[in-house]
């Protein structure tokens, strides 16, 4: 019996063969949703937490990375939408180093609440597309949804955005 | 403003206020408190649905008042 079979039947040891192979593939895509190394290690427990109860779902024939990444997505977006309405955006993540005036400072402040106000699933598919640049097809098969509703679902999250930041807009200082 | 324009310059605002992750590197093993996880909150017991235990007992009486549909049943299975 291979490692997916096992795996489906309820094996513990198969169970963790498959958890040291993709902790830390799932681990880097929540923490991207999340951005936050702490909340991104407990999601990535939960997320093989619920892998593991609904093992009897999964058809050994699959795509475990895939089946993983989807359940990873729908715990970081379930975090999301709790997290949603009293936690700001954190900064604790190591991120590409900008410059940082003043009126930048007041800049990314007044973005950052605008993008926290979002939607949690405009946040998360917003986030995926326009900050971290991933495809539309590899977020649609992560959320579940098809790539055009991702195209929707960004846009819409820009013009939330461009209403929220249109009194703004004008003093955004050039990159 | 083209949707093209409008996600070029949505990009840009974003990439201001909240950068690409660098560092998404896992720095410790999650396996111990994986275990742990399960510890506390093993996998519920896979259960059987009320309507399928309502159907097995209606099963069960029919066959109990009308041995006569043995050989139908059989028939159909």
């Amino acid at each position: 019996m291979d490692l997916l079979e096992r795996f489906a039947s309820g094996d513990l040891e198969a169970f963790e063969v498959l958890f040291r192979q993709h902790q830390r593939e799932v681990y880097a895509w929540i923490v991207r949703i999340v951005r936050d190394p702490g909340v991104a290690e407990d999601l990535t427990v939960e997320t093989f937490w619920r892998i593991y109860n609904h093992s009897a779902r999964f058809r050994p024939g699959g795509n475990f990375r895939a089946w993983a990444r989807r359940i990873a997505t729908n715990a970081a977006l379930d975090h999301l939408r709790h997290a949603h309405a009293d936690v700001a955006l954190p900064e604790n993540l190591p991120v590409v180093p900008v410059s940082d005036t003043a009126v930048q400072r007041e800049a990314r402040e007044h973005i950052r609440n605008a993008f926290n106000t979002l939607p949690a699933i405009y946040r998360l598919v917003a986030t995926l597309a326009l900050v971290e640049e991933e495809s539309y097809a590899t977020i649609a098969a992560a959320v579940g949804i098809s790539e055009s509703l991702v195209k929707v679902r960004v846009f819409r999250a820009v013009r939330i955005l461009r209403k929220r930041l249109s009194f703004f807009a004008p003093e955004v200082p050039a990159k | 403003m083209t949707d093209h324009e409008l996600s070029k310059e949505a990009k840009d605002l974003l990439k201001l206020a909240i950068p690409a992750a660098k560092d998404t590197d896992l720095r410790r093993d999650l396996w111990p408190q994986m275990l742990r996880k399960l510890d506390e909150h093993p996998a519920p017991a896979r259960s059987v649905p009320w309507f399928d235990w309502a159907l097995a007992a209606l099963a069960c009486a029919a066959v109990l008042y009308f041995p006569g549909i043995i050989p139908a049943l059989l028939y159909h299975l």
